[in-house]
């Protein structure tokens, strides 16, 4: 039961996150076109015939925008390796547009790719350094065991998104979208070592223990393939319960980041930097559909703490 | 007392650990306040040179280091070159805006956290469930998010000021209207604090509670006859109380770094705002003195937390 609803979760967040992973063929525009006709568009609205949709034409109309009537652009499925789009001049915002005319549907996708793949990449960091260190701790103890507690102290005493900051001012701040997103996966990954290696010692040091692990040892088996063989499968529990809490908490981070002006850069789009667009009230009243990435990110959110829940659950009914 | 000698000495060293480890992190950045200056054709790098002479940067580490650490241990926290004024003054001023919005978010936050926590705990079935799911949905909802709509509908509907911590012009009202001018403009920022923070309490009073319910004591005042309100508030409640005072001390302990988020969008003239102009401004010093407060700050949290735990439980004291 528990198994099925866990499945249930983890393939619906994992379809979420293959959406994000393709968005040259999800988005209908590139995330940098700009429509400088079509500044802060309405999302689109589709009509029906029969099972055909289609837009109408869009015009400027005062302030905002209005239907011309006399166009009609049917939306094309599977064309030009896009997943659907209208033919020119016709054009299509599933969501709007923003303030230059470029379509938020296709940011949102965009966005997302940078957005997911910060939070998976500095999950995978984080874990990699709290596994290393921790095994290393738990089961060398002594010297090694004493500083890396130590060290985990300092950085607990730190508030992690001061830290995390801290971490980041220290760092060149105008660069490249592309060493930005590995400076942000590092730092973002980097900084939260602390809980996992706590954990996982935790749990080396009791798995060391274990009469066949003494057992083992007795027989002369080394370090390394004590710890590949018998402490290893002890960890992946905790591992994945702390990837699930982990990957939204590093999402956020990005998107904070970001939305402070100190992550991913324009024009490549981020869920922050678009939210922080929409931060200047001016844009965002009238215009509400600028909230979209934030609204985007509250599904993922909700699909990981219920992984993180089931997955207690599943843990804890075996 | 030696429990309280050695929890203030770790605390002590805690705190040195964490000056070390901050400033060697801004060791680690490349350029500094006067790096746009050297590009810059119209002045001479040997201004530059005399001028970051004159502000020591070329002074080797760990001379800096003690200067640096002379300096906020006499409280003044280093000399800012954006704002050419000592630390001190600059961010004593963000500190108050601060504390209150966090001070008041987080005293709702509590308010509302421990009857809803216990009430929680003693249902079960659907009221359970649905107190449960809402505040799961409260949780899933980024703070960021939900500071921004609420500034929209605030500027939307005009109920709320839209930012800010005062109305143009309310330094001439008498201190009374002034007063409440400040608290009109705390009501969104608090609430979006409120919300961010309630889950976690909540869940945590429940599960303390169901925990102090389920222990022999417990069932054995059942058997006695005590009525369910005492049995609830004079019995378990006190039982409850020990891993709730270690997350009480969380909560003192982030007052500073709570808000940050919340006041950047919000633009509550506080700490966070502040720290990110510096971070902007490359102004090294008011980073580390803000870093430094908010280290400061859960450093002292938690020894709150064991030092109230200390006098609660005499398990503690026991094993000393």
């Amino acid at each position: 039961m528990t198994r099925k609803r866990l499945l249930a979760v983890a393939a619906c967040l994992g379809a979420i996150h293959l959406c994000a992973f393709f968005p040259d063929f999800l988005a209908p525009y590139g995330y940098a076109d700009q429509h400088r006709d079509f500044p802060y568009a309405p999302p689109a609205h589709v009509h029906w015939t029969g099972l055909h949709p289609f837009v109408y034409g869009l015009e400027p109309v005062g302030d905002g925008y209005g239907e011309d009537r006399s166009h009609r652009y049917p939306i094309h499925f599977l064309s030009h390796g896009k997943l659907f789009a209208v033919d020119e001049p016709g054009v299509l915002f599933p969501l709007g547009t923003d303030g230059y005319g470029r379509d938020v549907f296709s940011r949102v996708l965009y966005g997302a790719r940078i957005s997911l793949m910060t939070g998976l990449l500095a999950a995978l960091v984080s874990l990699g350094i709290g596994w290393v260190l921790g095994t290393l701790a738990g089961f060398r103890g002594g010297a090694i065991d004493e500083t890396v507690m130590r060290g985990s102290e300092l950085f607990l005493s730190l508030p992690w998104l001061y830290l995390l900051l801290a971490v980041r001012a220290f760092l060149p701040l105008h660069i490249g979208p592309v060493q930005a997103f590995f400076l942000l996966v590092g730092i973002i990954g980097g900084v939260g070592w602390v809980q996992p290696a706590r954990l996982i010692r935790g749990i080396v040091l009791s798995a060391r223990e274990r009469p066949y692990v003494l057992a083992a040892r007795g027989f002369g088996a080394g370090s390394w393939y004590l710890v590949r063989r018998h402490i290893l499968p002890f960890t992946w529990g905790v591992t994945l319960t702390q990837a699930t809490v982990l990957i939204p908490q590093y999402i956020l981070a990005e998107v904070t980041l970001s939305f402070l002006g100190l992550g991913i850069g324009e024009p490549v789009p981020s869920w922050g930097n678009m939210l922080s667009e929409a931060r200047q009230f001016h844009a965002l009243t009238g215009h509400p559909w600028l909230l979209a990435p934030g609204v985007a990110a509250v599904p993922i959110l909700l699909g990981y703490l219920l992984l993180a829940d089931t997955l207690a659950a599943y843990r804890s009914a075996q | 007392m030696r429990y309280l000698l050695r929890r203030l000495l770790h605390a002590a060293l805690l705190l040195a650990g964490v000056s070390l480890l901050t400033f060697g992190f801004s060791e680690l950045a490349p350029g500094d306040y006067y790096t746009q200056m050297r590009v810059d054709p119209g002045i001479a790098p040997e201004t530059v040179e005399a001028l970051r002479h004159k502000a020591g940067f070329d002074r080797p580490l760990p001379v800096r280091y003690a200067a640096w650490a002379g300096s906020v241990l006499r409280g003044d926290f280093g000399y800012s070159l954006a704002y050419g004024s000592p630390v001190a003054p600059l961010v004593r001023e963000r500190l108050g805006a601060t504390l209150l919005l966090a001070g008041s978010a987080t005293f709702a936050a509590w308010l509302l956290a421990i009857p809803l926590g216990i009430w929680n705990a003693t249902r079960r079935g659907w009221q359970d469930a649905m107190v449960r799911a809402a505040m799961a949905v409260l949780l899933i909802i980024p703070d960021l998010l939900l500071a921004i709509v609420l500034l929209l509908l605030a500027v939307e509907t005009g109920w709320f000021p839209a930012g800010g911590m005062a109305s143009a012009g309310a330094a001439s009202l008498p201190v009374w209207s002034r007063a409440a001018d400040v608290l009109r403009h705390l009501c969104l920022p608090a609430a979006v604090l409120t919300i961010g923070m309630l889950p976690v309490l909540v869940r945590h009073v429940r599960a303390a509670m169901l925990e102090a319910m389920g222990s022999p004591f417990a069932l054995s005042a059942r058997a006695q006859g005590i009525s369910r309100g005492r049995l609830l508030l004079r019995h378990l409640l006190p039982a409850a109380v020990h891993p709730l005072v270690s997350l009480f001390g969380l909560s003192i302990g982030t007052l500073l770094s709570a808000s940050l988020l919340v006041e950047v969008v919000m633009g509550w003239p506080g700490l966070g705002p502040l720290l990110i102009e510096a971070i902007m401004a490359r102004d090294v010093a008011i980073v580390l003195a803000v870093v430094m407060l908010s280290s400061t700050f859960l450093i002292l949290g938690n020894l709150a937390a064991d030092l109230l735990l200390y006098r609660l439980d005499p398990r503690i004291r026991v094993r000393g």
